[in-house]
């Protein structure tokens, strides 16, 4: 069967199926082609638009791309999805949704109104017929309110995550980090380590140090240890200080399969975190990370493009109220990501598909030494991202990640996107940062010197809990 | 281009001392000081320049004498192809398999020397780990040293699989960071053929003199691994399992070199 067929100078293009011509009308990127799925020319992947922005948007609901009886991630898109919300845009095709998106009419409201009706296809569909500036357009208006400690996502904020990792998971080490982070005002997102070892023992030890120096500087904020979310249920049974539990998510059972989860360990998750009551402004307790190429690294792609798949993950993340949402953009590599183009273009793709299906997104703006990528092309896309108002991104000290090894934002990025695009941190965040004395003229972060009594009585507590 | 504060160095050299992170850098405005902003592009030039220049396979060749080298390719033409099409760095091209099917065949152990994702790392490291680690295999057949350009660690199966070697070690340059960009990993194979997966190998990783491990402990290492994966016809997992001391003593997760 070949339904989908367009003409186009002088030319006949035919598409087998939905997930091909989703496959062809996707940017040019070095996943899609490593999986043997993207358009052949540049010529065709224009046709696969054509045809793409002549599809009724119901067609998603016609025909699963992975298929139902084999994947509970599909189970969970169809059997969550709410028809009623859809009614509105029902009518629409591919093409349609597209302008209905960027119509003055579809403002914040009605664009959360209709979240709960859309598929994770649809809206990366839909994507893949926006250039750069309409996912931004598109997505800015999307504003997506989560609480933990602090509260995220409100009009003129943008907030962090404070990543201090450390190669051995040296405490001193990881205190240190965080206290120049402090120094510049990040972390109202999630102060959030990522562990060299990941082992029960010691994620323990790393929260309880955490939490030690939250509470010592009284910071309202909210704290993570990433380590597996069956870690995490162990050490919430032995009471230690969990806030946020961690997971790296993909677009498919498969996918999830091997990174160890399913639906229901994520579940458990949430209830036991949920159980705790650690939130003091909102209980919004999961934090999830995702990225394209994971399912295709997986060979659980099922022939699906990899943006496609991503989305799909945003469906096993919304399930749950997450307080956070980040993509990973540039962490996979060059074979998924060839370049700096196609790292910005998946970041406000990524960013974009997560506003939409109603999640608190944000992004790791980063890039690998093997990667055709450096920081200017960094400085671009957290630009863009901010413009979008993402919810948060990464910052580590000097944008070197020394465990990870690879390269993200540094402290310093946050406050230019700060001070060049009016944002600020979380209000609970700010008022705290303002107590600190650490909020100048114009919202601007001071620069504290060894003088001041405010550095020694930071650094007295970092010595002190570490 | 003026140095931080006085103060401020102060301040964050007992500090520093906690973490290799760039913590206290100081700031020109918001932004970084224009001698941290260098200090990270070196690094990352560094970093790119392991990736991206090539192996000096003739000098590499002088110093693994006495032993015998073949010259191999993989089938990645060239290192954008490499990037991009991690199966094809994995396959060897058709010239290099039917030069390894005109070889003898049969060894205890075939090393392959593959450049990976940093040919610094080789160059530096490669032939002296090499030597070490011979020294270490007395009593067993070691085949002809396998050189190998635009290669990832499973190249080594097909290597092995035609010169028919009960195991096979790739010595391979790992993915390079700001901090280290010529870091050496191992990967030994029981059995090599096509289509092993990661989870049959086991790694010794981080070879590299700025605080990882030294030629003598990874051959230590190496030789005892490659002893009792012939004692008991295995690789991975179930290998590694049974020793605990060198799982603990190989320091941080393997930066995969393929």
């Amino acid at each position: 069967m070949t339904a989908y067929r367009c003409d186009l100078g002088g030319e006949r293009y035919a598409f087998d199926d939905l997930k091909t011509v989703l496959a062809k009308a996707s940017p040019r990127r070095s996943g899609d082609e490593l999986a043997g799925l993207a358009a052949e020319t540049d010529a065709e992947r224009i046709a696969a638009r054509y045809v793409l922005a002549d599809l009724p948007l119901k067609v998603f609901l016609d025909e699963a791309l992975v298929p139902y009886e084999d994947d509970e991630v599909t189970r969970l898109i169809i059997d969550g999805r709410d028809a009623d919300a859809f009614r509105p845009i029902a009518h629409l095709t591919v093409g349609g949704f597209r302008d209905w998106l960027l119509g003055h009419e579809a403002d914040g409201e009605a664009l959360a109104a209709v979240s709960p009706g859309l598929t994770p296809e649809m809206v990366a569909a839909v994507s893949k017929l926006m250039r750069n500036q309409d996912l931004i357009a598109v997505a800015r208006k999307r504003r997506v309110v989560t609480a933990f400690r602090t509260t995220l996502g409100l009009p003129g904020r943008l907030g962090s995550r404070l990543q201090p990792n450390h190669p051995t998971d040296d405490l001193r080490g990881i205190a240190v980090s965080v206290l120049d982070g402090l120094l510049y005002g990040v972390g109202d997102a999630v102060i959030g380590i990522n562990p060299a070892t990941d082992n029960v023992p010691n994620a323990i030890a790393l929260m309880e140090m955490l939490d030690a120096l939250r509470q010592s500087y009284d910071i309202p904020a909210q704290t993570c240890v990433l380590t597996h979310v069956t870690n995490a249920i162990e050490i919430m049974n032995r009471r230690a200080p969990v806030d946020l539990v961690f997971q790296s998510v993909a677009g498919s059972e498969a996918a999830n399969r091997g990174f160890g989860v399913d639906l229901a360990v994520l579940k458990e998750a949430h209830e036991a975190a949920l159980a705790l009551q650690r939130g003091t402004v909102g209980q919004n307790v999961m934090y999830f990370e995702t990225g394209q190429g994971a399912a295709l690294s997986a060979d659980a792609h099922h022939g699906v493009d990899q943006q496609t798949m991503e989305a799909r993950a945003y469906a096993v993340a919304r399930a749950f109220d997450p307080m956070i949402v980040n993509t990973v953009v540039g962490f996979i590599g060059p074979e998924y990501l060839y370049d700096g183009k196609q790292i910005i273009r998946a970041g406000l793709e990524d960013h974009f598909c997560g506003k939409l299906l109603g999640l608190p997104m944000g992004c790791d703006v980063c890039y690998t030494n093997h990667a055709e990528a450096d920081q200017d092309d960094m400085d671009g896309l957290m630009t863009l991202l901010t413009v979008a108002g993402c919810t948060f991104l990464i910052a580590v000290p000097g944008a070197d990640d020394v465990m990870l090894n690879y390269q993200s934002l540094s402290f310093h990025d946050l406050l230019y996107l700060r001070a060049t695009m009016g944002v600020k941190a979380a209000p609970e965040f700010e008022a705290w940062l303002e107590r600190m004395g650490m909020v100048g003229p114009e919202g601007r972060i001071n620069e504290l010197t060894l003088s001041d009594p405010r550095m020694s009585r930071l650094l007295d507590q970092t010595r002190r809990v570490a | 281009m003026a140095d931080a504060p006085g103060n401020v160095t102060d301040l964050w050299s007992p500090l520093r001392a906690a973490t290799s992170a760039r913590v206290g850098l100081g700031r020109s405005g918001d932004a970084q000081p224009l001698r941290a902003v260098l200090e990270f592009q070196q690094a990352h030039a560094k970093a790119r320049d392991a990736v991206h220049l090539p192996l000096d396979v003739d000098a590499l060749t002088a110093e693994l004498g006495p032993h015998r080298v073949v010259q191999v390719e993989s089938a990645a033409a060239d290192r954008s192809t490499y990037l991009r099409r991690p199966d094809l760095g994995r396959r060897l091209d058709e010239a290099s398999a039917e030069a390894l099917d005109a070889e003898e065949k049969g060894f205890d152990v075939v090393f392959v020397i593959g450049d990976g994702l940093s040919a610094t790392a080789v160059q530096t490291h490669a032939a002296a780990l090499l030597h070490a680690a011979v020294e270490r295999l007395g009593g067993l057949s070691v085949g002809p040293v396998v050189v190998a350009r635009q290669a990832r660690v499973a190249l080594g199966d097909e290597v092995g699989e035609r010169l028919k070697a009960k195991l096979v070690a790739v010595l391979i340059g790992e993915r390079p960071g700001l901090s280290v960009a010529e870091s050496l990993g191992v990967y030994l194979t029981f059995d090599p053929r096509r289509g092993r997966r990661d989870s049959e190998r086991n790694c010794i990783s981080n070879v590299h003199r700025l605080g990882g491990l030294s030629y003598a402990l990874a051959a230590d290492k190496l030789a005892w691994l490659a002893r009792e994966a012939l004692r008991l016809g295995l690789t991975g997992v179930k290998l590694k399992d049974d020793v605990d001391l060198l799982a603990a003593a190989a320091g941080s997760p393997a930066l995969e070199g393929g």
